[in-house]
C-alpha cells in the first residue's frame, strides 16, 4: 500500500447549500482517489464531516461509498493491491501519514459492518475486547464499569445484563448488531463508521439501531453507508451522493432530498436508477 | 474361463444397452410420446441382462472351488475320508496342484490319480454348466427386459430403484467390513484372555512373549504384560506431538495469515507431500541421520543415549505429521469469516492480537480436531520405530533409551511362520484390539470437537 501525496492539491470542498454547523469539520478529505489494482474506484473525492451529525452515503451498487468509507479508518490496508492517493485528516492529524500508526486511528475511528459480527466469545469478552487491547483499564472494576456503560449506551444493557457469559453469537441478529456497536463504542472512539448496519435485520431491530444513532450522535461522528434512502432521510443530518466513483452531490439530507442541485441525484432518489 | 465368460456377459450388457436404446428411439420416431428418456430404457436393459448374471457369475466362481472339493472328497475310498482334517487338507492341496498341473501327477498313489481325474471331470462340468446357466439368465433377463419397452413404461423410476439396491449394497460392505475386522479382533483376543488373564494382559509390566515349546526349553517365560508396550507407544507419540503441534501450528498461522497467496498456493501442497512420503523413508532418515545425530549430541553433553532411541523416533515420526496439522489447521484458520478480521482490525488490533485473541480462539475445535487426527496417526506408525526406536520392550519413560510400541510387536508377534494357537500369536489381536479401542476414543473424542465447532458462528 502506497500513498503518495504529491499528486494531492489543495482541493475545494463543494459549496454548502445550506449553513453548517460553527465548528471546524471533523474529518477533511481532499482530491481523494482509490485504486483496487487497476479499477479506479473512488475519483477524486473531497468532503467535509462535521461532529455530533450523522453523515449518511447514499448512491447505486458498486458507486464506492463502502470503499470510501473503509478508507477513513484505513481498513483497505489488508486488500490486497488497494492505493489510496490524497489527503485526509481527522482533527488535523493526516490519517495516511506513515508515522501515524494504524492501530492507534482505528481506536479512535470505530466500525461496525454490515453483517453483524460478533467474536465466538462471552458478550462480556466481545466489549471488553478492545479496552483490552488498548490497555484502557486498571482494574476489573473499570472494566466492568466500561463494559455496562457501552452495553447501556449501545441500548442492550437491559436484555443482556444476566447474561454477559453467554456467548454474543447466541444473540439475535438486530441484538448481536447492537453488540457490535457497543464494542466499537467500548474504545471510547470520536467518529464511528456504520456500513450498511441494518441491511441484515428485520424492521424491528432496523428500527432500534435508527434510533441508537440518533442517540449516538450526541456525542459521536456517525458516517452510515445505507442502501435505503428513507433511511438516510430518517437518521441523517447530511447526505453524500456517490455514483460511479464520483462524489455527485454532498448537503444537507433536506436539501439533497428536496431540492438536489444535480439531474443524478434527482434520478437516484426518484427512483429512476439504482 | 471366468475371464473369457466375464467379457462375453459385458458384451451382452453393452449389446443389449444398444437394443433396448433403438427400440425405444424407435418407438419414439413412430410418434410415441416416451415416459422416460431412451437412454434410460437401454440401462434398464442392461442391467436386468447385466446385473443378475455378474452376480451369479461372482457367487459360481466363489463357491466352485469348495464345492468341486466336497464332492471329491466323497469320491475319496472310505479310508482317506476318515482322515484328520489337517492330513485330509494336505491331501487336497496335492490333488488341486496336480489337476492344475502345477505339480506333476503321482502316479505311486492310485487314490490320487483316480481323484485328480475326478477333480478335472468336475472342473470341466462346472465349466460348462457356468456358461449355460449364466448365459440362460443373462439371455432370459434381456429378453424380459426388452418386452417390458413400451411408451408409457417407467423405465427412469425401474432404473433408480436398481441403482438405489446398488447403493444400499456398497455402503453396507464397507460397513460390514469393519464390523468383521472388529469381530476377528474381539474373537481372536478372547481366545488370548482365555490363556492370559486380562488383568495380566493389562498391568503387567514385562513383555516377553516367547512360549515354551517343550517343557525343558530355557528363557522361555511368556510374560505378556503390555505396560513397556504402551509406556513406549506413549512416548514416542508425545515427543512427536511436542515436534508436531507447535511446528505445524505456526507453519499453519504463517501460511493462512502471512503468506501471500499465490506463494501459499504452491508452499500448501509441498507440504502435504510431506505425509505422502512412504514412513519407510522416513525410517532411513530416522536410523541413518537422526538416531546417530541425537546419539552424538547426547555423548557430547555427557549423557549415556542408546543407538536407537525413542526421542530420535518421536523427532522424525512429529516431522511426519507436521502436515496433519498444519494443513488441516491452516484449513479451519482459513474458515473463519473474514468478518472476525476486519471486526478485530477494525477496533484497533494488531495482527497478532487478532491471530491470538480472535482467530485462533475461534479455529481451535477444528486445531484440536487436527491434533487429535495426527495423533492417532502417531500411535498407529510402525516403520519408522522398528527402524529408529528398536525392538526392546523396556519400560521407561527416558526417551534416550530403545523402546518399542505397540504397532511394532504386532508386527514382530506376526512375520514369518506362525501358529495360530499359540497365545505369543493370539496377543497380536489382543494389542490390535487395544489399539483401536485407543484410536476409535480418540476418534470419536474428534468428532465431537469437529460437530461443536461447526455450530460456532451461526
Amino acid at each position: 500500500m502506497e500513498t503518495p501525496f504529491s499528486s494531492a492539491q489543495p482541493g475545494t470542498a463543494p459549496p454548502p447549500a445550506v449553513p453548517l454547523p460553527n465548528e471546524p469539520p471533523s474529518i477533511v478529505a481532499r482530491n481523494v482517489n482509490v485504486w483496487y489494482g487497476d479499477k479506479h474506484a473512488i475519483k477524486n473525492v473531497s468532503i467535509d464531516i462535521y461532529r455530533r451529525q450523522v453523515t449518511a452515503f447514499i448512491g447505486p451498487s458498486g458507486c464506492g461509498k463502502s470503499t470510501f468509507l473503509r478508507v477513513l479508518n484505513r481498513m483497505n490496508d489488508i486488500i490486497e493491491g488497494c492505493r489510496v492517493t490524497g489527503k485526509i485528516t481527522l482533527d488535523g492529524d493526516d490519517i495516511y501519514d506513515p508515522r501515524l500508526d494504524v492501530v492507534q486511528l482505528r481506536a479512535r475511528v470505530g466500525m461496525v459492518f454490515q453483517k453483524p459480527n460478533p467474536f465466538p466469545k462471552s458478550i462480556y469478552d466481545n466489549v471488553a475486547y478492545g479496552p483490552r487491547i488498548h490497555g484502557l483499564t486498571r482494574s476489573k472494576k473499570e472494566l466492568d464499569e466500561i463494559v455496562e456503560k457501552s452495553l447501556r449506551r449501545a441500548a442492550l444493557w437491559d436484555e443482556v445484563k444476566d447474561r454477559l457469559d453467554e456467548p454474543g453469537t447466541a444473540l439475535s441478529g438486530g441484538q448481536q448488531q447492537r453488540l457490535c456497536i457497543a464494542r466499537a463504542i467500548a474504545v471510547s472512539p470520536d467518529v464511528i463508521l456504520m456500513d450498511e448496519p441494518c441491511s441484515a435485520l428485520d424492521p424491528i431491530a432496523t428500527a432500534k439501531i435508527e434510533e441508537l444513532m440518533d442517540e449516538l450522535r450526541q456525542d459521536y461522528t456517525i458516517i452510515i453507508v445505507t442502501h435505503s434512502m428513507q433511511q438516510a432521510a430518517r437518521v441523517s443530518q447530511r447526505t453524500a451522493f456517490f455514483h460511479l466513483g464520483d462524489l455527485v452531490e454532498v448537503g444537507s439530507t433536506e436539501q439533497i432530498f428536496t431540492r438536489p442541485q444535480d439531474r443524478r441525484t434527482q434520478d437516484y432518489i426518484t427512483g429512476r436508477f439504482g | 474361463m471366468s475371464l473369457t465368460l466375464f467379457f462375453v456377459l459385458l458384451g451382452l450388457t453393452v449389446a443389449s444397452f444398444w437394443v433396448g436404446r433403438q427400440h425405444a428411439v424407435s418407438l419414439r420416431n413412430g410418434g410415441a410420446r416416451l415416459h422416460s428418456l431412451p437412454s434410460y430404457h437401454g440401462t434398464y436393459v442392461a442391467l436386468v441382462c447385466g446385473l443378475p448374471a455378474a452376480l451369479l457369475l461372482l457367487a459360481w466362481i466363489s463357491a466352485e472351488g469348495w464345492m468341486i472339493r466336497q464332492f471329491v472328497i466323497a469320491g475319496l475310498p472310505d479310508e482317506f475320508k476318515q482322515l484328520p482334517d489337517g492330513e485330509l487338507a494336505l491331501l487336497m492341496t496335492d490333488v488341486r496342484n496336480m489337476a492344475y498341473g502345477a505339480v506333476p501327477l503321482d502316479t505311486s498313489r492310485p487314490h490320487i490319480v483316480s481323484a485328480v481325474e475326478h477333480y478335472n471331470r468336475l472342473r470341466g462340468l462346472s465349466k460348462v454348466l457356468s456358461w449355460l446357466v449364466i448365459l440362460a439368465v443373462a439371455i432370459a433377463g434381456f429378453v424380459l427386459a426388452r418386452r417390458m419397452i413400451a411408451p408409457e413404461f417407467r423405465a427412469r423410476n425401474a432404473v433408480e430403484r436398481i441403482l438405489n439396491v446398488v447403493l444400499i449394497i456398497s455402503s453396507s460392505l464397507a460397513v460390514l467390513t469393519t464390523i468383521g475386522i472388529v469381530l476377528s479382533l474381539v474373537f481372536e483376543a478372547l481366545r488370548f484372555f482365555a490363556r492370559v488373564p486380562v488383568t495380566e494382559f493389562l498391568f503387567g509390566l514385562t513383555w516377553s512373549p516367547q512360549t515354551a515349546i517343550r517343557a525343558e526349553q530355557v528363557g522361555a517365560s511368556g510374560a505378556f504384560g503390555a505396560v513397556p508396550l504402551i509406556v513406549g507407544t506413549l512416548v514416542i507419540s508425545v515427543i512427536a506431538m511436542l515436534v508436531a503441534v507447535p511446528v505445524g501450528l505456526m507453519a499453519a498461522v504463517y501460511m493462512s495469515e502471512f503468506m501471500p497467496g499465490r506463494i501459499r498456493a504452491v508452499v500448501k501442497p509441498i507440504l502435504e507431500i510431506l505425509a505422502g512420503i512412504p514412513t519407510v523413508v522416513y525410517g532411513f532418515f530416522a536410523a541413518l541421520t537422526v538416531a546417530p545425530l541425537v546419539q552424538s549430541i547426547g555423548m557430547s553433553l555427557g549423557l549415556n543415549v542408546a543407538s536407537q532411541s525413542a526421542l530420535a523416533a518421536g523427532v522424525v515420526m512429529g516431522i511426519m505429521i507436521i502436515p496433519f496439522v498444519s494443513s488441516l489447521s491452516d484449513d479451519v484458520i482459513n474458515a473463519v469469516p473474514q468478518s472476525l478480521r476486519e471486526g478485530s482490525y477494525g477496533l484497533g488490533a494488531t495482527q497478532a492480537e487478532t491471530i491470538r485473541l480472535v482467530l485462533l480462539p475461534a479455529a481451535l475445535p477444528g486445531i484440536v480436531a487436527s491434533v487429535i487426527l495426527a495423533f492417532s496417526r502417531a500411535l498407529g506408525e510402525t516403520m519408522i520405530v522398528v527402524m529408529a526406536a528398536g525392538l526392546a520392550a523396556n519400560l521407561t519413560i527416558n526417551p534416550l533409551e530403545s523402546v518399542t510400541t505397540v504397532t511394532v510387536h504386532i508386527a514382530m508377534l506376526l512375520v514369518g511362520d506362525q501358529e495360530f494357537d499359540s497365545a505369543k500369536t493370539l496377543s497380536a489381536f489382543a494389542l490390535g484390539l487395544l489399539l483401536f479401542v485407543v484410536t476409535l476414543g480418540l476418534n470419536i473424542i474428534a468428532q465431537r470437537v469437529v460437530k461443536k465447532y461447526r455450530e460456532q458462528y451461526e
